[in-house]
């Protein structure tokens, strides 16, 4: 005697309800697209890498896109005001939305609607009719029995005739919607608070000023300097190895703004240590805290993952440079006659003014670096191989221009030759082409340097052509002797061209001077003529070196190859010195991060609720049911209705189970 | 009216979930308690007060996992006997590979992770034959092919942790570091996952599609093995060096687990509607997973997934805070795992307030694994940032 309505009515409250949803919808609508924006406009900021130096982006896209993508604030997505705007308007939103339905949700959860109508009931998506048999109390304790083992709460409201018990369970979900929403609201006021989002309002008001040039801090102007009670800030700085420093530097834009600090940080020493394999292990420094406020100093190593918490400060280890190397160099000057070599000092940030015999140039040293650090050629059976020390300096001419260079101090293994190797670039952009100077018996460059300086000794090298002319003429006719000072000339001129521009030279020699059809025989015997030369001129050196004669062993090949290769590369390699380190006195600095982030508590809190608030929402479903009873004389109109705030589908089949359950119960009685 | 009948309803999951555990759950608990004590008791002297909680923090997961879906206990204690067996052959002395025909060819690391490979592929096969030839018996093969993939690879990350530290005491860590050991876990998770699903709607059908994925990432790991030599065991780099990375992976891999099954679901809801659409009537559409079925699971993974996935990304927040400085940096990593988690809640707010479903979820599901995809792998292969997470 059942009597199933499915049918989809609206009456009063639902109305209201559908309208009060509606208006949801509409902020809803808006949310969800702002959050979209925001992930779109975050995409832009990991394809574009943010926050570099201008200059790069000028090269990268040219002036004119330059400008347009700096006034969009691209270089900094996430501080530009756009951006900022649309997380304001979310946070507006969704703290709308919880001001909203707030109140209301905290009032409907003690609210279980027991004096509902049957009318609105009847019209609930669902619900179910029985006509029973069994009396309106014995059903009414079977259905208290019931809900309250199934875990519901339940309020009853007794008629004459009729009896309602409204039941609820899992009013958490609804908590799980303000504590969600409530965490996104102060997840982002915190972030907001610790951004540079203050700071930047400060630049545009003129309040600060950022700083672009590299100026000594005690130079600085008193808008570029923030004082010590600024509450939210995260800067860095870099300390030397037995220095002490009382500020950071914020990075912002194109410059930096100084950071004061209450108390001054002393680097005591800097450690980077490795693993067997020579991969970095650790990175500690050990700091001395200097506060006025502190009667001791207080010590603390810190490391990566391990900061030190200091008066709401925070101070993590986060990189580390040269803190000023000392660097005892061999300047080993080419392009002489006579092998020049000067013992030089110098510091790694620090300049130094050299006469060269081709003018004046400024060397830059810049970078210092103990291990380098490389993965291993294949079938070594290692997976990194250490290269050793090497630094890195600039060549600066008068005019300005300047090539990087990078010279490691002792030799390469390459293919099972070993090469003392220096890097070239012209720019920053540019991977570096190396120069590969052979290793001598005696591990050094000597050889390769004072053959490069008997190539350029005109009055041996003539005399070295002769012997060789002399040599490649002796069964000759005499009619042919007399090539002999051609053969021998032309030798002094082909080495000649090829010390000042390597072979492009003497092929770009060839290409102008040579009709097209004897381009091939001549380059042929130039080529041959040019290594004579420089074979002879090889051993001469080498008989020079035993002061004895000379055959030329396999070893002795394979040096003369290598030799002639990087003397062909010479002329490109743009300096006429090449640099060799000594000896070092390693001195490291170890770069910190500073950082001040008030906001830190309410974000950490936001994320409590919403790690909450999620799981309320998803795995407590919120749901009601209402059984209403009334004595109809010769039997009992059972009214089932339900509605679920979400999950419409797992209630319909939970409802369904519910009424195949309540139908055999209910059946079983009439 | 009627008074011989009673009036009682039948009130499942009624009485409260501790009244409801047995002895078997009891005794589950206790064997878990004692495994963690016991591993506690060999390893104090080197776990710091984090890494106690989080083995009681595992033991309580371990549980309650337990106790909720009973096949887990048979994986953990297999898992257990064999990882056991490994450690006990190697005797401390990883050259001991090189002898031990048991390690050699089953239980060391390397041998176990391919077992799990070919079982996962195989399986794949298994699944999608089992639905072409409607072979129930099929079905079963794969269903078994699944859960052994599981115990050779839960057991292989198992050895492989003794392993790091038998290379070097300072060596050791957990094998969660790396894109190589990641990709283990991820099959391992999803499949875990999907096991769960197969069992709670009583069907295969879903397999067929969610296997491809797992083999695909097989795929992806034999290249990474084969050609890159990513198998080895490599010392961690300084910033990995955390208790966090014990939480926090594990956290985003159970989020892109869930991502990637539903992706595929969504897979299979567009199929099933273009064949039906093509060929209605055909007994293949008919055994393919019904579209209810495939939306209403679709949307309880990516629910589950929201929800670890927030964990996570808290878990690398945090985390953040204590290695570079700062909980929110806007590395790109981190900014790719808010794209992906504001692209879910989009996908949630519309699909439980909403109440959008069908096809255009399935395709946004579909879209949410590119995301997905990007964060887990574009972001490593294409952007630089603080992450020192395996390049390729
Ligand atoms: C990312 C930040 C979020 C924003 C900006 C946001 C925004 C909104 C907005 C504006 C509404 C409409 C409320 C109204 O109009 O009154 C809403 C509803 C809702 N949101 Fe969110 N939300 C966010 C995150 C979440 C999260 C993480 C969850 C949980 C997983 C969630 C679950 C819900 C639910 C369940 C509703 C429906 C409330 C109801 O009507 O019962 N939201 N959200």
């Amino acid at each position: 005697m059942s009597n199933d309505s499915t049918a989809n009515r609206h009456h009063g409250t639902n109305n209201k309800l559908t309208a009060v949803l509606l208006r949801f919808a509409g902020t809803m609508n808006l949310a969800i697209m702002l959050l979209i924006v925001i992930a779109i406009a975050s995409v832009i900021g990991t394809l574009l890498q943010q926050n570099q130096p201008y200059q790069d982006y000028i090269i990268k896209f040219g002036p004119f896109w330059h400008e347009i993508y700096k006034s969009l604030g691209l270089y900094d997505v996430y501080a530009s005001a756009w951006f900022v705007l649309i997380l304001t308007f979310l946070v507006v939103s969704t703290s709308i939305c919880v001001i909203r339905n707030g109140p209301e949700i905290l009032r409907s959860m003690n609210r279980f609607r027991e004096d509902i109508h049957e009318r609105n009931l009847l019209g609930m998506r669902h619900h179910k009719t029985w006509d029973s048999t069994w009396s309106v109390p014995e059903l009414r304790s079977a259905f208290s029995d019931y809900f309250r083992n199934t875990g519901y709460r339940t309020r009853t409201m007794e008629g004459k005739y009729q009896v309602t018990i409204a039941a609820m369970k899992g009013h958490a979900n609804r908590i799980g919607y303000l504590l969600t929403h409530f965490a996104i609201i102060i997840i982002c006021v915190g972030g907001l608070l610790d951004g540079n989002l203050p700071l930047k309002i400060r630049t545009l008001t003129g309040d600060a000023r950022i700083e672009t040039a590299n100026r000594p801090v005690s130079k600085l102007p008193e808008a570029s300097v923030l004082p010590e009670d600024n509450r939210s800030f995260r800067a860095s700085v870099s300390i030397a190895e037995g220095a002490t420093v009382n500020y950071a530097f914020i990075n912002i834009a194109n410059g930096y703004i100084l950071q004061k600090l209450p108390f001054a940080i002393e680097v005591v020493d800097f450690r980077i240590e490795h693993y067997d394999s020579g991969q970095p292990k650790s990175f500690e420094s050990d700091l001395v805290i200097h506060d006025p406020e502190r009667p001791e100093p207080l010590q603390k190593t810190i490391s990566v993952n391990h900061p030190l918490q200091y008066r709401g400060y925070s101070i993590y280890q986060a990189s580390f440079a040269d803190g000023g190397t000392t660097l005892d160099l061999k300047l080993h000057g080419l392009h002489h006659s006579r092998p020049a070599t000067i013992n030089i000092t110098g510091t790694i940030n620090e300049f130094k003014e050299l006469d060269t015999p081709e003018g004046h140039v400024r060397l830059e040293l810049e970078d210092f670096r103990r291990f380098n650090i490389f993965p291993a050629e294949e079938g070594t059976g290692r997976k990194f191989v250490n290269f050793g020390p090497s630094f890195q300096y600039k060549i600066r001419q008068t005019d300005g221009t300047a090539r990087e260079y990078v010279n490691y101090m002792l030799p390469v293994t390459v293919d099972d030759r070993n090469y003392f190797l220096s890097g070239m670039r012209t720019s920053p952009n540019e991977e570096f082409r190396y120069l590969y100077i052979p290793v001598d018996e005696n591990g050094s460059m000597g050889r390769f340097l004072r053959y490069y300086s008997l190539l350029n000794d005109d009055q041996k090298i003539r005399s070295i052509a002769d012997r060789a002319a002399e040599a490649t003429l002796e069964n000759s006719s005499v009619e042919q002797q007399q090539f002999r000072s051609g053969i021998s000339t032309a030798m002094t001129l082909l080495l000649k061209l090829y010390l000042d521009s390597g072979f492009s030279g003497i092929s770009r020699y060839i290409r102008e001077q040579i009709p097209a059809e004897d381009q091939q025989s001549v380059t042929e015997a130039y080529l041959k003529i040019l290594r004579t030369v420089l074979e002879k001129t090889y051993v001469s050196l080498l008989e020079q070196e035993t002061e004895g004669p000379v055959i030329m062993d396999e070893e002795d090949r394979l040096f003369l190859e290598e030799a002639v290769d990087a003397i062909g590369s010479l002329p490109q390699y743009g300096a006429n010195f090449v640099l060799e380190l000594e000896s070092f006195n390693h001195k490291q600095a170890t770069g910190l991060q500073i950082t001040r982030t008030p906001g830190k508590q309410f974000v950490y809190l936001g994320f409590l609720l919403l790690i909450g608030g999620v799981f309320l929402l998803f795995y407590v479903p919120h749901q009601r049911l209402w059984i209403m009873l009334r004595d109809e004389g010769q039997s009992t109109r059972v009214v089932l209705a339900g509605s679920r705030t979400r999950h419409r589908h797992e209630f319909n089949r939970e409802f369904q189970r519910l009424t195949g359950e309540f139908d055999r119960v209910l059946k079983q009685g009439s | 009216m009627n008074t011989n009948s009673q009036l009682l309803f039948d009130t499942p999951q009624g009485r409260p979930f501790l009244s409801r555990l047995g002895v078997t759950d009891w005794l589950w608990a206790l064997a878990i308690v004692a495994g963690s004590v016991y591993a506690w008791s060999l390893f104090r002297e080197n776990m710091n007060y984090y890494e106690i909680i989080i083995l009681g923090g595992t033991a309580v997961a371990v549980t309650g996992l337990g106790w909720n879906w009973r096949s887990v206990r048979p994986l953990v204690v297999i898992t257990a006997v064999l990882s056991i067996t490994g450690i006990f052959l190697y005797d401390g002395n990883l050259a001991r590979v090189n002898d031990q025909f048991l390690l050699n060819y089953i239980l060391s690391s390397q041998a176990a992770i391919m077992w799990m490979s070919a079982l996962f592929v195989m399986a794949t096969v298994a699944y999608i034959a089992a639905l072409v030839s409607d072979s129930s018996f099929t079905g079963k093969v794969a269903t078994a092919m699944t859960w052994s993939a599981v115990v050779m690879g839960l057991t292989g990350m198992m050895v492989r942790w003794w392993e790091s530290y038998l290379i070097h005491p300072e060596i050791g860590h957990i094998p969660v570091s790396n894109l190589y050991e990641v990709f283990i876990l991820f099959c391992l998770i999803s499949a875990l996952i999907y096991l769960f699903y197969e069992q709670r709607y009583k069907t295969r059908a879903m397999g067929s599609f969610v296997l491809v994925i797992i083999s695909a990432a097989v795929a992806f790991l034999l290249w990474y093995t084969f050609d890159r030599g990513a198998h080895e065991i490599e010392p961690l780099v300084p910033a990995l060096k955390s208790y966090w990375m014990k939480i926090h992976v594990p956290a985003n891999f159970i989020g892109y687990g869930c991502f990637s099954i539903a992706a595929m679901l969504g897979i299979a809801f567009l199929i099933r509607g273009s064949l039906e659409k093509r060929m209605p009537g055909s007994p293949i559409v008919a055994r393919l997973p019904s579209p209810g079925l495939l939306d209403d699971v679709m949307y309880k993974l990516i629910a589950l997934g929201f929800a670890f996935f927030t964990i996570a990304t808290i878990l690398g927040s945090l985390w953040a805070a204590e290695a570079w400085g700062g909980y929110w940096s806007w590395d790109p990593k981190e900014t790719w795992a808010l794209i992906v988690w504001l692209n879910y809640a989009a996908w949630l707010h519309m699909r439980m307030i909403k109440g959008w479903h069908g096809k255009l979820m399935a395709w946004w599901s579909i879209v949410g694994l590119f995301v997905t995809l990007f964060a887990f792998l574009g972001v490593n292969m294409f952007l630089s940032g603080l992450h020192s997470y395996g390049e390729l």
